[in-house]
């Protein structure tokens, strides 16, 4: 098999091995990158120089002896709304068209410490909003397993380049769905870990209490592999939760016996497919085979979540996207009389619709006499919806639903339709409002496109998730399939 | 006509004495180049997240006790979104309706009466950046003030008159140095008062239409502004005119307030919890703590002032308005125990030539101890009082001990009468018609054979034996 085929685990005891060269692997990847993201798109940035630079470097450790880190040698890509230093960070916005930060992400950080090897920043919905990539103010990118579907979003490109292999693992972040989504339409792994796992410093903020970074990878144990090298309390990050991190690997264990398996009934109402729904009911039923229990379960407040999560996320948004003003980096209108006219000037240059649209539907719903009517009823419905989880797990160990209602949809087939579009997101949203874990994998194929699975757990148990997967995983053989690129 | 009653509250933004900025790691002092004492954070960048200052926090808690307020037990940190390019995230990170302190209050004396003012809340939140206009169309930016910790403290306005303001602000400034809080500098901006202003017919209830005044920057300008703002508003009201209300700046100038903006329409700034920040709880336990770490404040310090040394409530008041001042007065007082005598010297010699220089007492060069021992050389008759002045003066200007000073200019009073003698009879000598009329019964002209023996001794002999000399001599030659 092609060393860009492989996944990370593999390659981490070939590199131990000494079988295959750091330089080897990355090349291969930036080789891959050159054949085919000319029709995927998934990169904004490649950073090949760099890469090569990190690859020899990583070569001489491997060389001289040092104890090598558990990602070492991985080449890795990085959504591009993650802050890396000198190296430009656009949250696919023309607004930060030619932002460089001057420092690193903590996530970006870690994973160097790690050893892995960046070789790229990837395509986004223009900062993390929207759920297929046609909202990126630079271009769209494409479903790998047919160029005429959207790869999901905002996290398509990392999702794409994975399914692609034209990165090993990459790091996507997930506000409404914005890994789990994208990983579902491209037949790969997205695991959004709890609410406080992972560190937020040096991720672009959208939605500040909903958004969190996570692993997309080809299979479950990297996404293990990966999430153990990011997750962990941050100093930077008063968000990021004291919770001692666990050996995820120990975790992958192909044993579900006795496991309790909620189904959540409203999750295959609205809009779902029937061929996906069947095939996440085959799935759990697989489990149930293995010895897991399951049952099905209502959560009527889920009926609420989509309207809960569309005024609390452009709520802060509109807030956190204030700060682009042109006064002190990224697009700055030119020919402006005044400092206010710059300031409209450049917002309204630099902001696609989208993000327009929402800053506006946050201002308004933050404004006075507003306020108590949409923000604050919004938060109670919140407290509702992870009351509704924690009663929930009471009972059952995980929740399984699908992960999207659909499979890929065509490109430009809903840009005229922002509610079918925001339906993507209906199985996702609910999961960010109550800050628990979830990820997503394949589950079955429609159309020759992947269908995404979610289970759902407890906030910081994603072992039980990992745990869950992995045995799904082994049990199945979607993973084996590949695109044909 | 009615005679109107003024309505004030103060709202006082106090930079507080921390060593690092309010949500980064950045140095919160003052000056240093442009933008050299600036991060991620403070320069509010893409994808940064602030985390509160512990240090901060705790002084606003002790600062929000030592003003009587309850603490709540859970506050949170909202954020203010306004447009503004000295505001790096366009939103201050503040506080709303959570504040870690309210419903306190602080006790003044103004004409000797004592009156209590709320304090309505006291919350936490950051500092701006500083704008540079330097003409033209150009502007630059310092984010070195960016995210400093500043406190804001409301009052009810439960506030009178001019003297009362001024009175307030000098007891809150006196708590928060006595706290080492603040530095309590007006003039440089690290304290600054804010005080809106209505005037209501004498004996209603209902509030007038406010103003709120900014650019005060010292006691005095508080003063002088809310007095002429009083008058102003006294003026248009009587004329039959209306109230503006808006924000007015003081001209200290050319003593007159002046329109900055209208606030007739109330702003928009779309508060809401910041997510990026966790609540937070104070315990129980932690508030004690903090109540106990409280050093002696103001209030305490006088009664305890009044009660040990004796010394009249208006010089403990004056005593006590700054913890330095206090400090030492007491540290002088432990080397030169007559408290009253310590506290003429400082009310008045070291006050005036403090004022002069415009110097805080800290700044000064005279220490306590030296103080001291001048006073000790007075009372010892080392040297005069006269000669006291003079050594002080030069004690200020250079520092150096008054011994050091006395021995080297020669300063010390003369005490010998073998040495005063022949000076005595010299000036009696002299001054034959003058013996001749304190023979004759006028007492008068004794002062002034006094001052001849002073002159000859530039000023260095003791009054007391010239006294018994110089009467012993005249008895003898009217004999």
């Amino acid at each position: 098999m092609a060393l860009v085929a492989l996944t990370a685990h593999e390659l981490c005891s070939m590199l131990k091995a000494r079988q295959v060269s750091c330089l080897e692997v990355t090349q291969a990847v930036l080789e891959r990158i050159s054949a085919v993201d000319g029709e995927v798109r998934a990169y904004v940035t490649v950073t090949a120089d760099q890469a090569l630079e990190t690859a020899r470097a990583v070569d001489e450790q491997i060389a001289r002896g040092d104890e090598p880190g558990p990602l070492t040698g991985i080449p890795v890509a990085v959504k591009d709304n993650m802050c890396t230093q000198g190296i430009l960070t656009t949250c696919s916005s023309r607004i930060l068209y030619n932002f460089v930060p001057p420092y690193d992400a903590t996530v970006v950080e870690r994973l160097a410490k790690a050893g892995s090897v960046m070789v790229g920043k990837t395509n986004l919905d223009e900062f993390a909003m929207g759920s297929s990539t046609e909202n990126s103010g630079l271009f769209t990118t494409h479903n790998p397993w047919n160029l005429t579907r959207v790869p999901g979003g905002s996290s398509g490109g990392s999702a794409a380049a994975v399914a692609a292999d034209e990165a090993i693992v990459a790091l996507g972040s997930d506000t409404g769905g914005s890994i789990r989504q994208p990983a579902s339409f491209c037949g790969v792994v997205g695991l959004k870990p709890t609410y406080g796992r992972v560190s937020r410093y040096g991720l672009v903020a959208f939605a500040s209490s909903l958004d969190q970074i996570g692993p997309i990878t080809k299979d479950v144990t990297d996404a293990a592999l990966l999430l153990q090298a990011i997750a962990g309390k941050d100093p930077l990050d008063s968000t990021s939760v004291d919770v001692p991190v666990p050996d995820y690997l120990s975790s992958l264990q192909n044993d579900v016996k006795g496991l309790r398996i909620g189904v959540p009934k409203e999750f295959f109402a609205q809009g779902v497919q029937p061929e996906i729904a069947d095939a996440v009911w085959k799935s759990i039923e697989l489990l149930g085979s293995l010895g897991a229990d399951y049952r099905e379960i209502p959560m009527p407040i889920m009926e609420y979540t989509l309207p809960t999560y569309y005024i609390l996320a452009p709520a802060e948004a509109s807030s956190n996207l204030a700060r682009y003003d042109g006064v002190r980096y990224g697009l700055r209108s030119k020919h402006s009389p005044d400092v206010v006219t710059m300031l409209v000037k450049t917002r309204g240059e630099g902001f696609g619709a989208e993000v327009k649209q929402r800053i506006m539907i946050g201002t308004y719903a933050l404004s006075a006499g507003y306020y108590d009517a949409y923000y604050l009823k919004a938060q109670k419905v919140r407290t509702l919806v992870r009351q509704a989880y924690d009663e929930a797990f009471k009972e059952f160990d995980v929740l399984i639903s699908p992960t999207s209602p659909t499979v890929a949809f065509g490109i430009g087939e809903r840009v005229d339709d922002p509610f079918q579009m925001k339906l993507a997101d209906v199985c996702t949203i609910p999961v960010n409002l109550a800050g628990i874990p979830a990820i997503s994998l394949t589950c079955g194929f429609h159309d020759g496109l992947p269908i995404g699975m979610q289970i759902m757990g407890k906030p910081f148990d994603e072992e039980a998730l990992l745990r869950v997967a992995y045995t799904f995983e082994q049990n199945t053989d979607y993973r084996k399939r590949k695109p044909a690129l | 006509m009615a005679e109107y009653e003024p309505v004030i509250g103060i709202e006082v933004h106090a930079e507080l004495l921390t060593e690092s900025k309010m949500f980064c790691d950045c140095s919160a002092d003052f000056g240093g180049a442009p933008n050299s004492r600036t991060c991620p954070v403070c320069l509010g960048l893409p994808g940064s997240l602030p985390v509160a200052n512990k240090k901060a926090v705790e002084y606003v808690v002790r600062t929000a006790l030592a003003l009587n307020c309850e603490i709540s037990e859970q506050s949170i940190f909202h954020r203010k979104n306004y447009f503004y390019p000295d505001l790096p995230k366009n939103y201050q990170i503040s506080q709303y309706d959570n504040p870690i302190g309210r419903n306190g209050w602080i006790d003044i004396t103004v004409n000797g009466e004592t009156k209590r003012i709320g304090i309505r809340r006291v919350h936490l939140e950051e500092d701006t950046a500083k704008l540079i206009h330097v003409g033209g169309d150009q502007s630059f930016i310092d984010y070195n003030r960016s995210g400093v910790p500043l406190m804001e403290i409301v009052s009810e306005a439960d506030i009178r008159s001019a003297d009362e303001s001024r009175e307030y602000l000098i007891r809150l400034r006196a708590i928060l140095t006595y706290l080492a809080v603040n530095d309590g500098k007006m003039e440089e901006g690290s304290l600054r008062a804010e005080p809106n202003i209505s005037l209501r017919p004498k004996g209603t209830e209902k509030f007038g239409t406010k103003t709120e005044l900014k650019n005060l920057n010292s006691f005095r300008a508080v003063y002088r502004g809310l007095d002429y703002e009083i008058e102003r508003q006294k003026h248009v009201l009587e004329e039959g005119g209306k109230i503006v209300q808006e924000t007015r700046r003081w001209d200290d100038t050319h003593g007159v307030t002046a329109s900055m903006r209208s606030k007739e329409f109330e702003q928009e700034y779309r508060y809401f919890p910041d997510p990026d920040l966790v609540p937070m709880h104070f315990t129980r336990e932690f508030v004690e703590e903090q109540h106990r770490a409280l050093p002696e404040l103001p209030e305490a310090k006088k009664e305890r002032l009044i009660r040990d040394y004796g010394l009249p409530p208006y010089d403990a008041e004056i005593l006590t308005n700054t913890r330095a001042f206090a400090d030492f007065y007491e540290e002088a007082v432990k080397a030169f125990n007559e408290p009253k005598t310590v506290s003429n010297w400082m009310m008045g010699d070291f006050t005036r030539l403090l004022n002069a220089a415009g110097m805080d007492i800290a700044e000064s060069k005279v220490k306590p101890a030296d103080l001291a021992s001048m006073l000790k050389m007075i009372s010892e008759g080392t040297i005069s009082g006269k000669i006291a002045k003079s050594v002080f003066e030069e004690m200020f200007e250079t520092g150096k001990p008054p011994e050091e000073i006395v021995k080297a200019k020669g300063l010390t009073q003369i005490t010998s009468e073998a040495e005063l003698h022949p000076i005595v009879d010299r000036v009696i000598a002299e001054n034959p018609r003058i013996v001749e009329d304190f023979l004759g019964g006028k007492e008068k002209s004794f002062g002034f054979l006094v001052g001849q023996v002073m002159k000859y001794t530039q000023g260095r002999a003791s009054p007391e034996v010239v006294n018994r000399l110089l009467r012993e001599r005249l008895a003898s030659s009217a004999k």
